[in-house]
């Protein structure tokens, strides 16, 4: 019995030595790679660092990074406020996006195939320097222009639009909503991965459970509300967190244009780490706080 | 005459159950028609959404300078001309770009699948102390944009040191940068672009698995490195394919690490961001004289290099389409 025991321990701890040698690449890269670097980005933010030949020097001088960046720099604060505002924005309607559309390519249909792999084109198309280069495209507006003259204005958004703004209620919320709607295509773009996330999970809710409920009277409309909803519940926090990183890290956010350029151009090393951390703790507190709200209400089946 | 009367028979038989149900079987029908419309031209809308851009631009790449400023012509050019797509692969160096990048993204995107698919097992099978702590870890890593550590990688891979050993033997540290030796350090070590991701999505895919399997074999007398590649490994190819090709596809387009660590190299990502800039130079070299290249004409030089450098993609999606869509979406990712 006793040796049986010792036999077991012996075993969990080979197991734990090769798991650890599994994951090792991972340690000793997070060691050098993103501890090591974010310390010291951390330290350099109180810095003014000076290149020498050879050598760099950081030189001590608290938080005048900190305050040059908030008081002193023009754009910076201005930024902050305008990226987070359209964070906010983009992210619910991408997440709203995502899981509409993925109910819909959750049905059976003719040509379900080829529909699912146009809506994952974006995955593609939408990454690094693509999505940067796709927003300042006046050549493409232009067109949309020429094309909108010629049509002379008989637009049916604008005249909802209309209609809904002379109704005087909550204006500033429509047109947060409007300019999504005009933008539709950047929140399309955007939500490959989401819809992906989203179908696989629908895929994993039993067809037994709706059959149930439709045989106890529930209409579909009840059973989006009562089945789906909760049982990818946790997929919607997953999702939200996706959404509002990926939305924070695009080459194309003002933000971390502007860091880049004070770090490269003007080699201001310091400055350039005072503003991330500042933009990294500002995203991460928001994140934080944002999923605790959201994992309140998800529901978890077993 | 039998096919209209099989068809009749058809049609009253319908309209007996419809009349047996009480009128459901119409509704419902009529109610499903209606649905399928609506949902047919709702996803059309929505896939033309998608793909526009993309005819936009092949129909613009296509046209001459004077087609671009010709308000009648909006999507099928009136002089017909491939001069764009000479210029822009001229100005890409589009044939050593699209080498180096597929070289570049190759080897990284293997290097940084087979690290993961590591690691990701790891996390996915064995019990060891601090294990929550280390996919704590691996969270954050996801978490962490890569511009916050940026600056001080830069200067970590400037002045490069293991512990202090270069500098005792060489007299000074290395500088690494312009080589794309510390990108690949960087994937080595998982901490390339969304590594964190891809550590996840595979530890997810390995939990689904069931443990038997393995069980069986280490009762064969399999040691765990050996189950590994021959059990697990086959099991796992849907998930591996997929999170090759976003490896692949993202390191392609990838603006940032890209600039960061590979900026001497020409890739194709970091020279369609520099096109616009570089075709005044071209112009002017080709030319001779000084000129301004107006915006209608360098926004189409531009939609032409992005398509091109699209296009390896688009082909290699068709090609992987399947398993990248089915696989992604029988992961059954959960929390």
């Amino acid at each position: 019995m006793k040796k049986q025991k010792g036999k077991l321990a012996g075993l969990q701890k080979r197991k734990a030595i090769s798991g650890y040698l599994f994951i090792s690449p991972f340690i000793i890269g997070f060691l050098m790679f993103m501890v090591k670097p974010l310390c010291q980005s951390f330290y350099m933010s109180f810095c003014t660092v000076e290149l020498g030949s050879g050598i760099f020097n950081e030189i001590w001088i608290g938080l005048e990074n900190f305050v040059e960046a908030f008081t002193i720099d023009p754009d910076y604060n201005r930024l902050l406020v305008e990226e987070f505002t359209r964070m906010m924005a983009y992210s619910l309607g991408i997440i709203v996006f995502s899981f509409f559309v993925s109910l819909i390519l959750n049905q059976e249909f003719k040509g379900r195939a080829m529909v699912r792999a146009i809506f994952f084109l974006p995955v593609i198309l939408s990454s690094g320097v693509i999505i940067g280069l796709e927003t300042d495209n006046q050549l493409m507006d232009t067109l949309a222009q020429t094309i909108e003259m010629t049509t002379e204005n008989v637009s049916i958004t604008d005249a909802l639009e209309e209609v809904l703004r002379t109704a005087g209620v909550g204006v500033r919320a429509f047109e947060e909503v409007f300019e999504l709607i005009d933008n539709i295509y950047d929140v399309a773009i955007a939500s490959g991965i989401q819809i992906i996330i989203f179908l696989s999970g629908l895929q994993t809710i039993p067809s037994s459970m709706y059959e149930a409920a439709s045989i106890e009277g529930c209409t579909k409309w009840e059973s989006l509300w009562k089945i789906t909803f909760p049982m990818i519940s946790s997929l919607f926090l997953v999702n939200w967190i996706y959404t509002v990183i990926d939305f924070c890290m695009r080459s194309d956010n003002g933000v971390i244009e502007k860091i880049q350029t004070v770090m490269l151009d003007q080699m201001n090393y310091g400055l350039a780490s005072a503003m991330s951390w500042i933009y990294f703790i500002i995203v991460l507190a928001f994140v934080g706080l944002t999923s605790f709200f959201i994992s309140k209400g998800v529901y978890y089946y077993d | 005459m039998t096919k209209s009367k099989t068809k009749k028979t058809a049609f009253s038989d319908f309209k007996e159950r419809n009349q047996k149900s009480g009128g459901y079987l119409l509704k419902k029908k009529i109610m499903g028609g209606g649905v399928s419309i609506c949902r047919a031209l709702l996803l059309f809308g929505m896939c033309f959404l998608i793909l526009q851009p993309i005819l936009n631009k092949i129909s613009v790449s296509f046209m001459t300078e004077e087609d671009l400023y010709n308000p009648v012509v909006i999507s099928i050019p009136q002089n017909f001309t491939t001069e764009n797509y000479k210029i822009a692969a001229d100005i890409l160096n589009y044939k050593e770009a699209l080498v180096n990048s597929l070289f570049t993204s190759l080897t990284i995107a293997v290097l940084q699948i087979a690290v993961c698919t590591l690691v990701g097992y790891g996390f996915a099978r064995f019990k060891f102390p601090f294990k929550s702590f280390w996919f704590a870890c691996v969270i954050l890593v996801i978490l962490v944009p890569p511009q916050t550590i940026s600056s001080s990688l830069h200067l970590h891979f400037r002045f490069f040191d293991v512990m202090g050993i270069i500098q005792a033997v060489k007299g000074e540290s290395l500088n690494l940068r312009g080589s794309a030796l510390p990108y690949y350090m960087l994937s080595a070590g998982c901490m390339g672009l969304k590594n964190g991701l891809y550590i996840y999505m595979i530890r997810q895919f390995f939990r689904n698995i069931p443990e038997d399997m393995e069980e069986a074999a280490y009762v064969d007398g399999c040691g765990t490195l050996k189950t590994f590649v021959r059990i697990m490994l086959p099991q796992a190819k849907p998930i591996i394919t997929s999170c090759f090709l976003f490896s692949f596809v993202w390191q392609w387009t990838d603006g940032f690490y890209s600039k960061m660590f590979l900026g001497t190299k020409p890739l194709v990502s970091t020279s369609l961001a520099r096109l616009v800039d570089s075709l005044g130079a071209y112009i002017q070299r080709v030319m001779g004289i000084k000129t301004t290249v107006s915006l209608a004409y360098s926004n189409c030089i531009l939609s032409t290099g992005t398509l091109m450098i699209i296009v390896p993609l688009i082909i290699l999606y068709l090609f992987a389409q399947r398993t990248f869509v089915e696989s992604i979406s029988s992961t059954g990712i959960k929390m």
